[in-house]
């Protein structure tokens, strides 16, 4: 039987996913715009930026966000003197990590997708006075919906799946920073081993729902 | 490997092979650890490897069949539940430490020597280990209590995995304050750096420590050297300098 605080990790976990899935295709669209088209020689290090959190160990970031979000970090200054405070141990701390982290799980599948298409197609918008931002909305977007729909459920599902950066800058507060895959290792710990199978089998159904969606519904949408 | 010289054995009576044993060890035990394996392993040719981390962690670990001979844990409920369930070897049990908590801030000058500083309350965040999971967290929730602090200081809890993540909080400056081992802020018997309270041990449950040598380390004599050696007095000497109560 799941517990309140189960079903309130539960609840948070899908907040977190979804506020940072939002964020993540406003700003990630443009990079991903800019990666497929630049001819810029920044192109190589920009996505290789962005694919970081790829292979970095989540205890990596996690590590440099608890000492750039912290009263003697950068960023953590910047957050002070705009009198939001500091970011560790709260929701949106959560979120920014949480952008950061699943940053390329929704980069990359638009940017596939935008390379996919190819110049001809704005090439043809131009020839018909289309503004550039014109045919980005009603040329690139429409084509590119396979990827935005890859991402969007990537971005979700892999911040779901987020345990080792959270563990290292959440604090593990209730309702506020206890999702549930550190609630799972609480349970572990504790040896409520019962709490443990009913959270950690819900995952497994829920991970395998998600891709299972992915893959019939958007079958050209491939993970790369 | 190497062989160790006769005068030597003689002494200390240990079989004639050097031998390896993996040792896991609670996470507030990590500095004196290892110092004393250091030494163990000079004065006895046997090597200790160690495995830091939570006692829950590593008791479900050597549930789960992990390579472990031995257990420092940070309680004496697991080694006797170990026991109990036939993973440890009776008998084997001792308490090695009596755990010591301190209040502690990165800060100079921010927690006072009577603690007064909970009372006024001037602080976002303290941090604490999860107090369901690790003997220290639980040790500074009964003292909150015992002071009648729990109400307000509760809200402001972050709970870390285990004592050393809750050090960690507090030295990177995301938590002002918060309660810590002894052990991990003392050095030579003096608080290293920043300041602390150590919290009168007569507000908490003692934080009995205790030792038990696993399934896997039943007969061996590395494992039998390593418990001689925690109860001997260089190893003693070493714990008390963490701070700890023997």
């Amino acid at each position: 039987m799941p517990d309140p605080s189960d079903l309130a990790a539960v609840w948070l976990t899908l907040r977190l996913a979804t506020v940072t899935t939002l964020i993540l295709m406003v700003v990630g669209t443009p990079i991903a715009w800019w990666l497929a088209r630049t001819p810029s020689r920044w192109k190589g290090p920009v996505g290789a930026v962005v694919a970081l959190p790829i292979v970095l160990p989540p205890t990596v970031l996690g590590f440099y966000l608890l000492l750039l979000l912290g009263p003697n970090g950068v960023i953590g200054q910047f957050t002070q003197w705009a009198g939001i405070g500091l970011l560790p141990f709260t929701f949106w701390g959560l979120v920014v990590a949480s952008v950061f982290y699943s940053l390329p799980f929704v980069v990359q599948p638009i940017q596939n997708a935008f390379e996919a298409i190819g110049d001809r197609p704005l090439e043809a918008a131009a020839t018909l006075r289309a503004s550039r931002l014109d045919a980005f909305f009603t040329v690139a977007v429409p084509l590119a919906k396979p990827g935005f729909m890859t991402a969007a459920v990537l971005g979700f599902a892999h911040t779901v799946g987020e345990f080792g950066v959270v563990l290292m800058i959440g604090g593990n507060i209730p309702e506020k920073t206890r999702v549930v895959s550190v609630q799972i290792y609480d349970h572990v710990e504790a040896l409520e081993y019962a709490n443990a199978h009913w959270l950690a089998a819900l995952m497994v159904v829920f991970s395998f729902l998600v891709l299972l969606a992915l893959y019939t519904l958007n079958p050209t949408g491939k993970r790369k | 490997m190497n062989r160790i010289p006769a005068v030597l054995l003689a002494l200390l009576a240990v079989p004639a092979a050097a031998d390896e044993i993996t040792v896991a060890v609670a996470a507030n035990f990590t500095a004196p650890m290892k110092q004393i394996a250091a030494d163990f392993e000079k004065d006895t040719g046997h090597k200790a490897q160690l495995a830091f981390g939570a006692t829950g962690k590593f008791y479900a670990q050597i549930r789960n069949g992990a390579p472990f001979e031995i257990l420092l844990a940070a309680d004496d409920n697991t080694p006797a539940k170990l026991v109990t369930e036939g993973a440890a070897v009776a008998g084997s049990t001792f308490t090695y430490a009596i755990g010591r908590l301190v209040l502690w801030s990165a800060r100079p000058g921010f927690v006072d020597a009577k603690g007064e500083v909970l009372k006024k309350a001037e602080f976002n965040h303290v941090s604490i280990a999860n107090p369901k999971l690790a003997p220290y967290g639980s040790a500074a929730v009964e003292a909150l209590t015992a002071l009648n602090l729990i109400d307000a200081v509760q809200p402001k809890f972050v709970q870390a995995e285990n004592i050393a993540q809750a050090h960690q909080f507090i030295a990177t400056g995301n938590a002002e304050l918060g309660f810590v081992a002894l052990s991990q802020v003392m050095k030579d018997g003096k608080i290293s750096e920043g300041s602390a309270w150590i919290v009168p041990a007569n507000l908490h449950q003692p934080i009995k420590q205790d030792f038990v040598i696993l399934d896997k380390g039943r007969g061996k004599p590395a494992a039998e050297a390593l418990m001689k050696y925690l109860k001997g007095d260089k190893a003693r000497a070493v714990i008390k300098a963490y701070g700890y109560d023997l």
